[in-house]
């Protein structure tokens, strides 16, 4: 009972859904700010979402009909789970089974794999183009995503579980203003954000100049809601990960909630300044970016982390 | 008004056709989005894909060829979806409407909620429409 109501009420779907529409919201307007546009209202992603739950919901002739239907669920259902355990591991530190570190990163992943096996059920050319960008993409920048994430758990004497790495945290402070490795984790860590939430510049995917929607194309009605939920979720859940491992979470009294937020709101800025002033980067140009980039300044910060810089 | 035609009235996706326009009417389409007249505001997006769509914008002149295309996209597009004629060409033919290759005007192949005449029109017409059509909606 109470890991239903974790799941579906509290830190789970309902709570995720809402901050997703939030900072999606956010990200909307400020984005038209700097167009010097007015930009849309501040329920637009509630109106958008119920507007699609409400439509028809079309089946391509020759596509995979379950397989269509079903996996922007299990991607919301990922995206959801990730949630869940990220808050409870701040309400709760000492509470969360070890390894759960691991099992977020995995679960990251199951969203944009949802959108690729999708992309491929939905028997459209664009649309399995736009999935095997997105293939490509995971590629790039999964491995220094994961090399990044592993630098601060080494710094915090290999706490594999969310509720050390906090508490570790909480008697030594925030760990990339602390350890020069850390800080060269975080930047990689940004970068590869950026990707995992397809947005500018690691936008190739869904490029609307040339493959319209991407793997969304043949999507409509509430599977296309369904996926633009995920999506908005993700703008809440992948920051909050990052400020978890690399900036101390959120501490649950007083005053130390507001800089928790304040923390969020600040990665959700870096997300829009990196949306708003960048063009969009070919695919080959992005795998060629983090691979040979991004890799490398992954591996260096995990050496640092190794000598105890 | 239920919550689904609210909902429906402020988040108009906005699909652009174009059945052989000379191009004018479509550069007033972009114009609407600009930041002068920023149809954003009332929560329109312009979205690539036809299973997106709300309204769809036709545009030009309907003629043998894109006649086909024109009925196959509405068919694609997923119900309630709406259907506003832009420009002189679209609702009448205009001055090509005696041509040997014209086949519309577009409400001859598709019905028709909102006709916008001009050549090209305004953005300002566009978004008054567009105020037509959710009023039509909304039943006033
Ligand atoms: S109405 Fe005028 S501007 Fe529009 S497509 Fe026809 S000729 Fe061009």
């Amino acid at each position: 009972m109470k890991i239903l109501f974790y799941y579906v009420i509290f830190p789970g779907f309902l709570f995720t859904a809402a901050v997703g529409m939030l900072a999606s919201w956010i990200d909307r307007k400020v984005t038209a700010r700097i167009h010097w546009r007015v930009g849309p209202p501040l329920l637009q992603p509630l109106y958008d979402f119920i507007k699609l739950l409400s439509k028809e919901i079309i089946i391509p002739k020759g596509a995979a009909r379950w397989t269509f239907l079903l996996s922007p669920v299990f991607g919301m259902a990922a995206i959801v789970l990730v949630s869940t355990m990220l808050w409870l591991a701040m309400l709760e530190p000492d509470n969360a089974f070890s390894g759960d570190l691991i099992v977020i990163l995995y679960l990251l992943v199951i969203p944009s794999i949802a959108v690729i096996v999708g992309g491929f059920a939905s028997k459209n050319p664009l649309a399995s183009l736009g999935a095997s960008r997105e293939m490509k993409l995971i590629m790039a920048y999964e491995l220094p995503f994961i090399l990044a994430v592993f630098t601060p758990v080494i710094k915090a004497d290999y706490a594999i579980r969310m509720g050390e790495l906090l508490s570790f945290q909480l008697d030594n402070g925030i760990i990339f203003l602390r350890y020069p490795s850390c800080i060269i984790a975080f930047i990689v860590a940004i970068m590869c954000m950026q990707a995992k939430l397809t947005l500018v510049p690691f936008d190739a995917p869904e490029a609307e100049t040339e493959i319209m929607a991407g793997a969304y194309i043949e999507y409509s009605g509430a599977p296309l809601g369904i996926y633009k939920l995920t999506r908005m979720m993700m703008l809440f859940t992948v920051p909050m990960f990052l400020v978890i491992t690399f900036m101390g979470g959120i501490i649950f009294e007083g005053w130390h909630i507001l800089w928790g937020i304040l923390k969020y709101v600040a990665l959700l800025v870096i997300i829009i300044l990196i949306r708003n002033t960048s063009p969009r980067v070919r695919i080959d140009q992005a795998v060629k970016f983090f691979w040979k980039y991004m890799t490398v300044l992954a591996i260096v910060g995990v050496c640092l982390a190794f000598l105890g810089r | 008004m239920g919550i689904k035609l609210n909902a429906l009235t402020k988040s108009l996706w906005v699909f652009h056709l174009a059945a052989s326009p000379c191009n004018n009417c479509d550069i007033e389409i972009l114009d609407a989005l600009t930041p002068r007249h920023d149809i954003e505001r009332f929560g329109m997006l312009l979205v690539g894909s036809i299973k997106h769509a709300d309204i769809i914008l036709v545009t030009g002149y309907v003629n043998k060829k894109s006649v086909i295309r024109l009925k196959r996209l509405y068919d694609q597009a997923p119900k309630p979806c709406l259907v506003v004629a832009v420009g002189g060409c679209a609702c009448t033919g205009g001055m090509f409407r005696d041509g040997y290759y014209y086949a519309g005007p577009v409400d001859k192949v598709v019905p028709v909620d909102a006709y916008i005449p001009g050549c090209p029109p305004q953005p300002e017409a566009l978004i008054d429409a567009v105020v037509k059509v959710i009023n039509k909606l909304k039943g006033k």
